[in-house]
This record gives C-alpha cells, structure tokens and sequence, in this order.
C-alpha cells in the first residue's frame, strides 16, 4: 500500500518546526517514530500534505531527573526507555509499559512523545502517564505551556495539542519514597494492541497506609480512563486483600469497553477488574521495598 | 511532488539516488536498489519479514520513508555473507533445519544478528524476545531458536579461537 505523495520538510530546530506548522496548517502531520502514522498514511487514513520529519532536531530525546520531576525529551525512543538504567531502578511503571509496546522493531523507531501525541486510546504511554500524574509540554509559537496529563486527552484521536505546537517533554514529578508502579496489559499475541491494561502508581506512607494512587486503563473507551474511583477509595487505607478487590471493582465499573475483535464489553470489563488487582498488588511489592 | 536525492551506505557500498518522499525504505531496497533478499509480508507492519537493520537498529523497513534514512548506514541479508563464507547464524539456520518456505527468514536473520551483537550469549527466552517482532507460519519458531542458539555457540567459539571476548 502506497500513501498519496506529501512533500518533505525536515527542520533542524524546533524554532523551524513550529514555523513549519504554522504555515501549512492542518495540511501537515509532524514525523515522530511514524510507527502510528506511517501505516495509517499507507492505508490512505491519515493524508497530510507536508510531513514535517523532526527526527534530525538535536535534544530533543532525553531522560533525566531535574527540579523534582523526571524529564522525558519528546522525540526518546520506548528502546531507550528500556534500557535506562533511571528507568529500571526506579519507574518500573514506564518499564513495563515500555515492554510490552508492539515488537523491538518498532521500539527502535516509536517515541514516547509520539505514543501520547497521536491520541490513540489504545497506546500504553497514556494510561501510565495518566496514573503517574503527569505534564506535558507543548512547545508553539508563544513558547511553552504545560498541559496536565488529565487535560491532554480529549477524544479519539484528538489531544490539547494545537495544530501549531509540538509535544516536546514529558514530566513525571519524582516519586517519594516508598512508592512503586506496574503495568499489566492482556494482548491476543506479542505485539498487538491491548485487549485492557491497567496502569497503577501508588505511595505508602510510613504506616502502610495508601498515601497517593493514581489508577489508569488502557484501551476501554475512547481516552486512557483515570479511575478515580477506584483511587479514592484506596487513598487513606490499608491496601489489604479486601481493599484492593473493591478498588478493582471500582476501576472496572469507571471502565468504557467497546465490543470488538478484541472480545465483548463485559469480557474487557471483566479483564480490567483483574488487571487492576494485579497490578495493585505488583506496585504495593514494589512500594514495600 | 518533487524528488529528493538522498545516499546511504548500504551493506558497506555507498549509493544514491532521487526518490519521491513517499516511497518506502522496503521499495527503496527492493527496487531502486534490487535487493530483493528483503521481503513485503503483511505490509501493516506486524510480520517483520522487511527488517533491516538501520544505524545499528533493527526497523521495519516498510514502516519507514527512504527519505529518512538519508545518510544512513543500512545493513540488509545481503550483507551477512562475507568473501563468499556464510555468516555464522547463515550456518546455523542452515544446520538447525531454522527455515522451511524461508519468507520470513531474511527478517529473523536482521533480529537474531542484532540480538547477538547486543547479547552474545542469549538465554531460549532472550531470543524469543529478540525475535518477537518476527513472525514465522511455517517453522513454530523451534528450530529457529535453535539456529540463533548454534550461531552463539558459533561465534563464541570463534572469538575464543582468536582470543579475544566479544
């Protein structure tokens, strides 16, 4: 399959980026990793005019923690993510999201900005971002402004990025101690798409009481759902065995499945209760340590 | 729409050429180039039968522009061969029975040689995640397992024989 012909354009700065962008309007579609637009130009989906290949801007992938947040640069790859070494020892939230997006194909090429940009329900960055509080951002004309994770997703494929800005950093306020996250995500085969996830990020406080939890789902309704229910329930209480059963019923009632080839609604309604136990479960272990 | 001339190294000889930004890295080779040992499988960018290996990473080539890999170093299944002796995964595959229709073959090679220059003593596990963006209807990915596992050995053996650690 062949997309219908766009022209190139590929800026050095991000500067020239955003000048980009606002020339051509919605005629044009920003280049990240491509691994979401690419095979929808090719199916005749997505037909920007101009592509606008930022991939040759120098810094604009990094990892870092600074200023009490840790700083992920828009264009890092989900590869670098994996092997960072800040990553493994102390966000096993964004690392288990990072494995278990599609293949190390096309891991090399994805980036984390571009998983939160294209505003596709079904990307695993959302739903972790979400349940880790996240910020974002966008880089425009003007400058920068700082979208809050809980603002960005707007709609199936729609995000609070205007069609002049860039996503261009992610920031994760640091975690205090005493804190732990995991990702449990249930796919039909390596690779694909999630049937349901869900994304948790707690704190404990010195008496094993839930002090923050942030409680996210992938791919059961339009936007990553925030189940906040199921977070206010936890916070404030011992996360025993009964605890956590309710506050996974909660996040599963919060859910909004689809029937698809994926399965029916109550089967991903169903999936998301457990996931979200397990995943509980995994981040108080890894909070206790 | 307007060609753009863009030069890659590819399997260490450099070329160039002036393509229309939307033709694919995996046309770009095939065609342009005629190097056809990389092949189109689904073409929605799940099967890995076009993996090629681009500035050290494996990509998928059917998922990338040409326009993009200008000034690239590209390696594809072409360039395992070396002064006619085949590569060690080449007689791995070969001793391990790890092809049979051999479609996405050229692809598994790509993943296996870039998992082995990052890992030179892979566990089964590790290889089946190297190899998880690969997908094979023919072989139940046993033997190919199995031919990444001989080509390690291979190629340690051979490090060891000259000396020095890879």
């Amino acid at each position: 399959m062949i997309p219908p012909a766009f022209e190139y354009l590929r800026p050095k700065t991000i500067p020239e980026a955003v000048a980009m962008l606002q020339q051509h309007g919605d005629e044009a579609k920003i280049l990240s990793g491509g691994q979401s637009l690419i095979p929808m130009m090719k199916l005749r989906l997505a037909r920007p005019a101009y592509l606008i290949d930022i991939n040759r801007i120098s810094g604009m992938a990094y990892i870092k923690e600074d200023d009490g947040f840790l700083k992920i640069g828009g264009l890092t790859r989900e590869a670098e993510l994996e092997s960072s070494p800040l990553i493994h020892s102390k966000y096993p939230l964004l690392l288990d999201t990072a494995h278990v997006i599609a293949d190390p194909q096309v891991r090399n090429l994805a980036t984390v900005g571009g998983n939160l940009a294209h505003g596709d329900p079904a990307n695993d960055h959302p739903a972790a971002m979400t349940a880790l509080g996240a910020q974002v951002v966008a880089t425009g004309p003007k400058g920068e402004r700082v979208i809050p994770i809980e603002e960005f997703f707007v709609t199936l494929f729609t995000t609070a990025l205007k069609q002049d800005e860039i996503l261009t950093e992610i920031r994760i306020p640091i975690p205090p101690a005493k804190s732990g996250g995991a990702y449990f995500k249930l796919e039909r085969k390596v690779g694909d798409f999630a049937t349901a996830a869900a994304a948790v990020q707690l704190t404990l406080d010195g008496s094993g009481t839930v002090q923050k939890a942030g409680i996210a789902l992938t791919n059961v309704g339009p936007t990553p759902i925030k189940a906040r229910k199921a977070e206010d329930f936890l916070r404030g209480k011992k996360p025993e065995a009964a605890a956590i059963e309710q506050a996974a019923k909660l996040a599963a009632e919060d859910a909004q499945p689809s029937s698809d080839l994926r399965g029916p609604a109550e089967y991903k309604r169903g999936l998301v209760k457990e996931l979200t136990k397990r995943a509980i479960t995994k981040a108080l272990e890894r909070a206790g340590k | 729409m307007a060609k753009q001339t863009i030069k890659v190294k590819i399997n260490g000889r450099e070329r160039e050429a002036a393509v229309e930004p939307r033709l694919l890295l995996v046309h770009f080779i095939r065609e342009s180039l005629a190097l056809t040992g990389t092949h189109i499988g689904c073409d929605t960018s799940n099967c890995g039968a076009c993996t090629v290996i681009v500035n050290g990473n494996t990509v998928k080539s059917c998922t990338m522009f040409a326009v993009q890999a200008d000034g690239a170093e590209i390696m594809t299944v072409e360039g395992l061969i070396k002064d006619g002796a085949l590569h060690p995964l080449q007689e791995g595959f070969k001793q391990e029975h790890g092809l049979q229709c051999g479609f996405c073959t050229p692809g598994m090679l790509m993943s296996s040689y870039a998992l082995l220059s990052k890992n030179s003593n892979p566990t089964e596990d590790d290889i089946r995640w190297g190899i998880s963006g690969n997908l094979c209807r023919c072989t139940g990915y046993q033997n190919i397992v199995k031919a990444v596992l001989d080509a390690a050995k291979r190629m340690n053996e051979k490090a060891m024989a000259q000396g020095g650690t890879k």
